[in-house]
């Protein structure tokens, strides 16, 4: 029987919401397969996770515990990872594009010896061949991969796939497994969280970025749209913000930062280079705030403001927070 | 202080990508090709640790057709040692599992305290290749490092790395392989007289025979396409700013429903 396990990833005691995605997807592969759809939690207290997951159509939580792996670690809970798979067998293998995805999912495919299909923004099956659609040269254009081997492994892109609830019995099997602490490893000496609850770009539904036109360092009226919108919205910025030193490299957006895909995309002062285009042109809406008419980000707009954003945006946050308020 | 430093020659980021006609790859007439620039950062890096030991090497691993020869040199201008290049049809434009069977290869035949990568390579952008790397020579990894501190002994590395939401500090025995992110360096510039010396510094050139080991390809790709393409949508000039602001805001809710 050929089965789909998808690896749900625990933020600060919380599945991410990325995990549900990955659930959604892995139940429906499944069911195409005719097999079973299982979830890999590793870390400690896993089993009340138990129930989320079943709600969206997983039929065996796997739970893997050790003292080692109180704390996310690359080689221990790659082991642990490949371990489950090694005992579980499954065809497919589902995970997340996000940092601790990149991380673990290549370790551990080297641990198995089969290779990863990365950062994949929609999945089909040809007989059982797993193909995954991903976006290359930041999304400049996109091919269809497949693995050789098994399990064949991807990684989904975070808020591309849609959940679905689906409840199945979610029954809970503990995978018995000891750390090998004869390999080499880092240890973890600190932990610097921001702990605004601000959620990372590549997460975001909206995202209100500012570029050279912001003329320095003060984002004060992007800081305030973010806000008006709340927890769902964030702010990034282009290479010559960041190259200016205006912002953290942590918040570019574009070929050499990060690639992004939210509902909405408020480019102010982003003229639009090649590069940045590419990191956001997935956006399903994109708002342009800008004095250049000529600005190339405009033929990517949806929506576009020819002005001067000190002037727009106040009045644009009046509105906002008018018509949010409703 | 040791450094193997793997780097890759990718399109300039101000390329415009083309799909080729049979939708198999990309055209690659006309590309202008650099080094990828997180390998930059790792170049950079590695000149730095040989600076501050007084003592050293920074060795350049690469993959690729014979234009990568170009990347490497620009390496030892900026002032790398000495350059590996790997040029071999067979792994030239494998995936990131074959890469690193092929950097594994190559290093298990090297001396290294340390060994850098780009965190991922702006062409492909799997974000793969150092940590199975590391795990085929089965040595730590340390991912998206924004900051090093070698040891005196140079026996461990503290690291800061990026992190969802934050930075984590950790400290590795060496030998490892570090991903450089945007943020560790600012990477120098060739002088002339490093280009000049560059022409001099030697660079091997090996094939797959010659590293004793048969790739076994893991992935593979097909029906290239190029991102819908985007029509431009409403713009709005000479309005008095509240007027734009409102229109627009209101058709994000009326009309694009995203708020």
């Amino acid at each position: 029987m050929a089965n789909v396990l998808i690896y749900a990833e625990i933020k600060a005691g919380k599945i991410k919401k990325s995990a549900f995605e990955l659930a959604s997807e892995g139940r429906k592969l499944a069911d195409k397969m005719g097999g079973e759809l299982g979830a890999a939690l590793i870390g400690p207290g896993l089993e009340p996770f138990a129930p989320e997951l079943a709600k969206f159509g997983v039929d065996t939580v796997y739970t893997v515990e050790a003292s080692e792996l109180e704390g996310y670690n690359s080689e221990y809970f790659a082991q642990a990872l490949a371990h489950l798979i090694s005992e579980t067998k499954p065809e497919v293998v589902l995970m997340s594009h996000t940092m601790q995805g990149k991380d673990l999912a290549p370790r551990t495919a080297a641990k198995l010896g089969v290779g990863v299909m990365a950062d994949c923004i929609s999945f089909s099956l040809d007989g059982s061949t797993l193909i995954g659609k991903r976006p290359m040269y930041a999304g400049k254009c996109f091919a269809e991969w497949s693995a050789a081997g098994t399990p064949q492994i991807a990684t989904a892109r975070p808020n591309v796939l849609e959940t679905a609830e689906n409840p199945k019995a979610g029954t809970v099997s503990k995978i018995s497994f000891g750390v090998d602490t004869g390999r080499t490893t880092y240890v973890t000496k600190e932990l610097n969280l921001d702990t605004s609850g601000k959620v990372d770009l590549t997460e975001a539904e909206i995202i209100v970025s500012g570029g050279r036109g912001m003329g320095g360092p003060d984002y004060t009226l992007l800081e305030e749209m973010s806000a008006i919108f709340g927890s769902r919205a964030t702010v990034g910025a282009s290479r010559a913000a960041v190259d200016a030193g205006w912002r953290k490299h942590s918040d570019q957006v574009g070929q050499t930062g990060k690639t992004v895909t939210p509902n909405l995309y408020i480019a102010c002062g982003i003229s639009g280079s090649i590069q940045h285009l590419a990191g956001m042109g997935s956006s399903k809406v994109i708002v342009a705030i800008n004095k250049d008419t000529e600005a190339p980000i405009f033929t990517k707009a949806d929506y576009g403001i020819v002005g001067d954003l000190f002037k727009v945006i106040p009045e644009f946050n009046k509105e906002l927070k008018a018509i949010l308020a409703e | 202080m040791k450094s193997l430093v793997c780097l890759k020659q990718v399109p300039d980021t101000e390329t415009q990508i083309k799909v080729n006609a049979d939708g198999s790859g990309i055209v690659t007439d006309g590309i202008k090709y650099v080094i990828n620039p997180y390998d930059e950062f790792s170049v950079e890096e590695a000149l730095r640790l040989k600076e501050k030991f007084k003592a050293g090497e920074v060795a350049i691993l690469s993959i690729g057709p014979d234009r990568c020869l170009e990347a490497i040199r620009t390496a030892l201008a900026m002032g790398a040692d000495r350059g590996v290049h790997v040029c071999d049809d067979a792994v030239n434009t494998a995936d990131p599992f074959v890469m690193a069977q092929t950097l594994a290869a190559v290093a298990s035949n090297q001396e290294y305290d340390i060994i850098f990568c780009g965190h991922r390579a702006i062409d492909d952008d799997f974000a793969e290749t150092g940590a199975m790397l590391a795990e085929l020579l089965k040595i730590p990894q340390i991912t998206l490092v924004t900051k090093i501190d070698v040891s005196a002994d140079k026996k461990t590395i503290i690291c800061e790395r990026d992190i969802e939401g934050g930075k984590e500090t950790v400290e590795s025995p060496l030998p490892c392989v570090v991903t450089s992110q945007k943020g560790l360096n600012e990477p120098r510039y060739a002088s002339l007289p490093g280009i000049m010396k560059a022409k001099k510094k030697p660079v091997e050139k090996k094939s797959l025979s010659d590293l004793g080991f048969s790739p076994e390809t893991k992935l593979q790709a097909k029906n290239y396409s190029m991102p819908s393409a985007r029509q431009a949508g409403k713009k709005f000039e000479g309005m008095e700013p509240q007027d734009a602001a409102k229109t627009v805001v209101q058709a994000l809710r009326s009309e694009a429903k995203v708020i």
